[in-house]
């Protein structure tokens, strides 16, 4: 699995996504900021969706680094329960099947889907939907 | 130094695209463009604060404006930056060190989406790599979680930009001064959900120069006194929803740089927000200026459904918001666009709005800024 970053996901499987905790507040963020200051914390896989978007053109390269061939794709934010929100993008879903507050587990997909060996990211699909 | 900082001239570049002219130039414009109107010359002008983010060093212009060895400070603050440098200026004549100064921003940015980069922000490269440093993005994300815990509908946000497209026609200095109809607005493609093209402004190129003087220097010049009751500006609290967030708090996206700014110049002024007549509001997007009635103390999150479909902030409503269109209809050239929302202030007080001029000759007016990344910027005018 080759994934877009060090340090984003952890080498389990499945894969969690690698927060921070504020060693002195406690308070999570995503993803983990690098020092002494945050410990990393593997989070749930688990949550439920907070807001989000359809991005409908292409981003501007740099810094993109997504395909030329474009097809929108949705944008999450998803709240892990007591930890934090994140963003990521949202697959294995209609657009108008979107809601708020629908349960979502992580996955992780191609930043390309057609490169031979495609960089991942990470992404959170409907509880259940088909690997 | 007793009583109050006044604006004593106002200048304005057209916003929009003005091609062969640099954003310094459209600056330069402006600054002429004031001292008429304040009835001085640039010798005259003590010092300066000048914002730009994109457009080259404001203090260059005094190539232009001539060489008078005057102090002349460069301001750099994201989309707070006309407002930082207003904030400045105020503050350099309340100090007593000088009685007249200016404050002039200008902008010019090339066509489409900012095109942010991770490494400004201090993300890591796999967020840009990945596709999120698109303000667009964080915009809509953001409209629709108020959205759904507040009731907005779609429909109010279309009422937004239509309004903007109709006052901007009385506005010289607009940029998209024709009339969009409801259906043309909620019917044109999506740019990111809930948003069509209509309900984002755009980056774009302007120019803005202010004349600030003590009250004293104000009435030796002989003009009407519109006060500078308040300025300030502020950056993100605790538990804030910014442009590009990898991650927020839970419980996240109601405290807000805006929150704090407002509050503190209503305490500053003395006043409250039932006491504004008239207000320019953030309005990137139309989802903008919706959250930010309610930020700003106007309204409660989810009034703004009823308030908009019953018009009350419309040109002859109880609280007309963006008489001139607002950064919908104007463009948003950053380092200038803080100071056009306290330039419609200043016309709007002197009743020079014409087609635009809200009637009930106005007393007070409010401006607020919000932006990248995580900043925002509040003044409280009194004539």
């Amino acid at each position: 699995m080759r994934v877009i970053a060090e340090g984003l996901v952890t080498e389990d499987t499945p894969p969690s996504l690698i927060g921070g905790r504020e060693r002195e507040s406690g308070r999570v963020v995503f993803p983990c900021p690098p020092g002494e200051r945050y410990e990393p914390v593997a989070l749930s896989r688990t949550g439920t969706l907070w807001s989000y978007t359809i991005q409908r053109y292409r981003p501007k390269s740099p810094p993109y680094a997504g395909p030329e061939a474009f097809r929108p794709w949705a944008v999450a934010y998803v709240e892990l329960p007591g930890e934090v929100i994140v963003e990521s993008r949202l697959t294995d879903v209609a657009f108008e099947d979107i809601r708020i507050g629908m349960p979502l587990e992580l996955t992780m997909i191609p930043l390309d889907p057609e490169a031979a060996d495609p960089v991942l990211i990470p992404a959170f699909r409907p509880t259940g939907a088909a690997a | 130094m007793s009583g109050d900082v006044c604006i004593v001239g106002v200048g304005i570049h057209p916003f929009g695209r003005t091609d062969g002219l640099s954003g310094l130039e459209q600056g330069v414009f402006a600054v002429r463009q004031a001292l008429a109107d304040a009835g001085i010359d640039w010798p005259d002008v003590q010092f300066a604060y000048g914002s730009s983010d994109s457009a080259g060093n404001p203090d260059t212009m005094v190539d232009r404006l001539g060489l008078t060895g005057v102090q002349f400070i460069n301001v750099r603050n994201g989309c707070a930056a006309g407002g930082s440098a207003l904030f400045s200026a105020q503050m350099a004549i309340k100090s007593g060190e000088f009685d007249i100064g200016l404050a002039v921003g200008f902008d010019k940015h090339p066509r489409g989406a900012f095109n942010a980069l991770p490494s400004e922000y201090n993300l890591p490269d796999w967020y840009g790599d990945a596709g999120y440093m698109i303000t667009t993005q964080f915009f809509a994300a953001k409209i629709m979680r108020y959205m759904h815990e507040h009731g907005i509908s779609q429909t109010t946000l279309a009422r937004v930009a239509n309004k903007a497209f109709r006052n901007a026609v009385h506005a010289p200095h607009a940029w998209r001064r024709e009339p969009v109809d409801m259906e043309t607005i909620l019917e044109a493609p999506l740019v990111s959900d809930p948003y069509t093209k209509y309900m984002f402004c755009s980056p774009a190129e302007g120019g803005v120069a202010l004349i600030l003087a003590s009250e004293k220097k104000a009435r030796e010049l002989g003009k009407p006194l519109v006060r500078l009751k308040a300025a300030t500006m502020r950056t993100r609290p605790p538990k804030s929803f910014e442009v590009f967030a990898p991650s927020i708090d839970i419980g996240g996206g109601t405290a807000t740089a805006t929150r704090i700014a407002s509050a503190d110049a209503f305490r500053m002024a003395g006043i409250g927000p039932e006491d504004i007549a008239l207000a320019q509001l953030q309005d990137t997007e139309c989802g903008a200026e919706i959250m930010h009635m309610a930020e700003n103390g106007f309204c409660k999150d989810g009034d703004q459904e009823a308030w908009l479909a019953q018009g009350r902030t419309e040109l002859g409503g109880a609280l007309p918001v963006n008489t001139d269109g607002g950064c919908l209809a104007c463009g948003e050239p950053i380092g200038a666009s803080g100071l056009r929302q306290v330039y419609e202030n200043v016309v709007q007080l002197r009743g020079d709005g014409g087609g635009r001029q809200v009637q009930g000759n106005p007393k007070t007016a409010y401006s607020h800024v919000y932006g990248a990344p995580g900043v925002s910027a509040v003044t409280i005018l009194e004539r």
